[in-house]
């Protein structure tokens, strides 16, 4: 380990001789009126430096997107730079003419995706696709832009990159997709590779992988690589070195081990604390009566059928069962399509399940019907993934809170009574109460949507996603008020997630889920410490950052 | 959240200006019988009198003798009756079939659908005319048979509102607190889907305040109401000799569905910011 830190710190002192690939002075880039603040990147300089990874970290609406739009020239309209120089070899990006930047385009700097779906075209092959790079610049003949193509496929690692040439865009996976992304931005070889956040739409397994691909192509074409990322785990997998950046500034600057091992600044410090640690502690495990017992669930999808085609059967919940005890939180976890969230609806009965019990303190929720259900539903209830969308934005929050009490009979006063007290409890003004959601922040709205889950006092909760679209801080003050609430009434917690540090947060036991099946379920210190199956095994060694912890942990 | 509203929607030059002159025809309308306290039907001068050539009559007069400004007056009154009346009503229909079937689904979507498409695909004017000629002309008639000609575009477009608000996460919050499906369709859904039918509704007076005109040019207009259809119909002949007949009534059916048609593209913009055309 501490070899090869040595071989990169080396690495990267023989560079700070090279020329910088790129550099960006003094660079201001100025918001429409009326937004919250009057530049959106703000004074900020700093050099791309050939076979050097250069992470920009920081949460959203910091700016750090903005300075790669910048780069390419794709700042939205209202958008402009007002200040400062982007300086690739000699000339100034900024002052190019449309032309002459479309021409650097591609052959310069290169830029990859969030979202690699909505960054190819549907309608068009693989290969045709990077053949078009070819194209727009006028480069080779058609026949010698598909060989090229296939070359490249080969050389991201894609596998049977003949076949996935003359692929259409939803027949690849979502790690193959961002790999045909990195070849079309390759194809031309340029000297600076831009990457937005190119790992967050994919699974943890996925991402390790294409890392990996993106650390390696960079160190075999020496390119200066700007990488986009509000994930400190992918810092410590992927960056050389790293600049902080918050309110459009750079607040710290310096090579990945200063700056993880020992920040300066107080909001790199506020950062890094939040990160969930990666170590779940050994609890005692909880002896009560259990609250929920799961036996046998199974739910499955039918798709696409007609009279011609046979549809395909999706088996989305295989055969789920586990019990949870009263004042238990436990974890489900998955990578997408395992089956995690349906598992969770079920429960609650957003979706029926097609055979199982879902015994809720002794009754099968499983088959309950009208009235029934809409009386008993009342004592599980759910915490959504999206702090924008759980709200209904035409509603004030004393209405949001008061509606469910008031469907279930409490008087207007009582519920809106109530309804203040939730709010502090949760650790907001009680004066929200007659504000509209789109006033507050994500986690301000999070909080919101947490208070009305426990409106009608449930005895267990599902919290879908909960923390997933939350910044890393404000996820840490979600997951501090979660834990609280949970001791203060004692709720039995199921908490559906992706992440595994966050599991490893707050989780006494730990279901991992594959394909509609729970492949391991056990204590979280287990499945983190001593995990039985294989795959089980790859999610944790995927986990990024998670050398580097190791490292520290152990001295 | 009204002060957004109207700076979005006077940043379109365009539906300001379309709400002024809305704003003029009403008020046109409204004090018609102060302007012109005699019927539009009385004769009072000669007939074919030509537009500009007397004070009193500043716009002339027709096949026998009826002042055409003060009948431009009255018209606008039928006009602007007619248009909010039908329209209003056609979303009382137009609404909960939506509502009710992208709720559902299902079933109950496809019974209301197949309902929806009875009607869609009889062409919307012989339908009209169908129905007036049947119940007898008169201002009632004419405001069904706009209401239940135009109301398929609303059916589905608040089905469509509904089938992807249902699958929001604040929805299925209600669901789970256990709302009654009406309080869910009337207190979570509906409101977000107002935007839309506000824009819808504007363009729909104008439609309607078209129909009503070429209703009452084919004669089939309530025959003791003077409006700006029954006026070109009735000009239809004399044309070559008198232009102004036509000419005047046309004007005015045209700059009032002009207003309407701005307003609703300006309402667009303000209620649906980000569908907003880049650039204003």
């Amino acid at each position: 380990m501490h070899s090869i830190r040595a071989l990169r710190a080396r690495a990267s002192k023989g560079t700070m001789m090279a020329t910088p690939a790129a550099r960006i002075e003094h660079l201001k880039i100025a918001l429409p009126e009326g937004a919250d603040r009057a530049l959106a990147v703000d004074d900020v300089s700093f050099d791309l430096v050939p076979g050097e990874i250069l992470c920009i970290v920081g949460e959203s609406g910091s700016g750090k997107s903005m300075s790669a739009n910048a780069m390419m020239g794709l700042l939205p309209d209202l958008v402009r730079p007002v200040g400062g120089r982007i300086l690739v070899g000699d000339k100034d990006i900024l002052t190019l003419s449309d032309k002459e930047r479309r021409d650097m385009r591609g052959r310069a700097m290169a830029m990859i995706f969030q979202e690699p779906m909505s960054a190819l075209n549907p309608l068009m092959k693989v290969a045709d696709q990077i053949a078009e790079v070819y194209e727009a610049h006028g480069l080779l003949t058609p026949r010698e832009r598909k060989d090229r193509a296939v070359q490249l496929l080969t050389e991201v690692g894609i596998p049977e990159p003949e076949k996935a040439a003359r692929a259409y865009p939803f027949q690849l996976s979502g790690g193959q997709r961002q790999r045909v992304m990195i070849a079309m931005a390759l194809a031309l070889e340029p000297k600076i590779l831009i990457a937005d956040e190119p790992t967050t739409a994919l699974d943890v397994t996925t991402q390790a992988q294409i890392l990996d691909l993106i650390r390696h192509l960079q160190r075999e074409r020496d390119m200066a690589v700007m990488f986009i990322t509000h994930d400190f785990g992918v810092v410590a997998e992927i960056a050389d070195r790293v600049a902080v950046m918050q309110f459009g500034k750079i607040v710290e600057e310096g090579s990945v081990d200063d700056v993880l091992d020992h920040p300066q600044h107080d909001y790199t410090r506020k950062l890094i604390a939040a990160i969930p640690r990666l170590s779940a502690d050994r609890r005692a495990a909880i002896e009560k009566a259990p609250i929920l017992a799961v036996e046998g669930l199974n739910k499955t999808y039918h798709t696409g059928g007609s009279m011609f085609a046979k549809g395909r059967v999706v088996h989305a919940v295989n055969d789920v069962s586990f019990v949870l005890a009263d004042g238990e939180t436990l974890g489900i976890v998955g990578e997408s399509g395992s089956g995690k969230s349906s598992v969770g609806r079920c429960l609650v009965r957003l979706l029926d399940p097609d055979s199982g019990v879902v015994k809720l303190g002794g009754v099968d929720m499983a088959y309950m019907k009208g009235e029934e259900l809409r009386r008993e539903r009342k004592r599980i209830q759910m915490i959504f993934q999206d702090p924008y969308a759980s709200l209904n934005p035409r509603s004030r929050v004393g209405r949001i809170l008061s509606e469910g009490p008031m469907a279930h009979g409490k008087p207007k006063d009582e519920a809106y009574q109530r309804a203040s007290e939730l709010l502090e409890l949760v650790g907001l003004d009680a004066s929200a109460i007659d504000r509209y959601p789109h006033e507050f922040s994500g986690g301000q709205r999070q909080r919101i949507g947490i208070a009305r889950a426990l409106a009608l006092e449930p005895e267990v909760i599902i919290a879908d996603e909960a923390v997933s679209a939350l910044d890393v801080s404000i996820q840490a003050q979600v997951l501090d008020l979660l834990a609280d609430l949970k001791a203060r009434l004692n709720l039995a917690l199921v908490f559906i997630t992706h992440d595994l540090r966050v599991a490893a947060q707050v989780c006494d036991r730990i279901a991992v889920m594959q394909k509609g099946r729970i492949v391991e379920l056990g204590p979280a210190y287990d499945i983190f410490n001593d995990p039985r199956d294989a795959y089980t095994r790859s999610l944790i060694e995927a986990i990024p950052g998670r050398e580097k912890e190791l490292a520290a942990m152990t001295g | 959240m009204m002060g957004d509203f109207w700076k979005r929607f006077s940043r379109n030059r365009g539906a300001v200006i379309g709400l002024f002159i809305l704003l003029l025809v009403v008020v046109v309308a409204a004090i018609a019988p102060l302007l012109f306290p005699d019927s539009p039907w009385r004769m009072v001068q000669r007939p074919f009198l030509p537009p500009f050539e007397m004070s009193e009559y500043p716009l002339g007069t027709d096949t026998i003798g009826r002042n055409v400004i003060s009948g431009l007056a009255y018209g606008a009154q039928v006009s602007l009756l007619v248009g909010l009346v039908s329209t209003v009503v056609s979303l009382l229909i137009g609404i909960p079939i939506g509502a009710l079937a992208g709720y559902f689904g299902g079933f109950v979507d496809d019974a209301l659908m197949r309902f929806t498409e009875l009607f869609q695909t009889v062409p919307n004017f012989a339908l009209a005319i169908v129905l007036v000629a049947i119940f007898e002309p008169s201002i009632y008639s004419i405001i069904a048979a706009i209401a239940i000609v135009s109301w398929p575009p609303v059916a589905r477009l608040v089905r469509g509102e509904f089938l992807s608000l249902r699958q929001r996460e604040y929805v299925e919050a209600a669901t789970l607190s256990g709302q009654s499906h009406a309080a869910i369709i009337w207190r979570q859904i509906l409101p977000n889907t107002l935007s839309p039918i506000i824009v819808l509704a504007s363009l729909m007076v104008a439609t309607a305040i078209l129909l009503e005109s070429s209703l009452s040019f084919l004669g089939l207009g309530d025959p003791n109401l003077m409006s700006w259809g029954y006026m070109i119909g009735a000009a239809r002949t004399v044309i070559r000799q008198a232009w102004w007949l036509s000419f005047f009534p046309g004007v005015a059916i045209l700059l009032t569905v002009l207003a309407l048609n701005l307003i609703g593209e300006g309402l667009n913009d303000a209620l649906n910011p980000r569908l907003a055309r880049k650039g204003k």
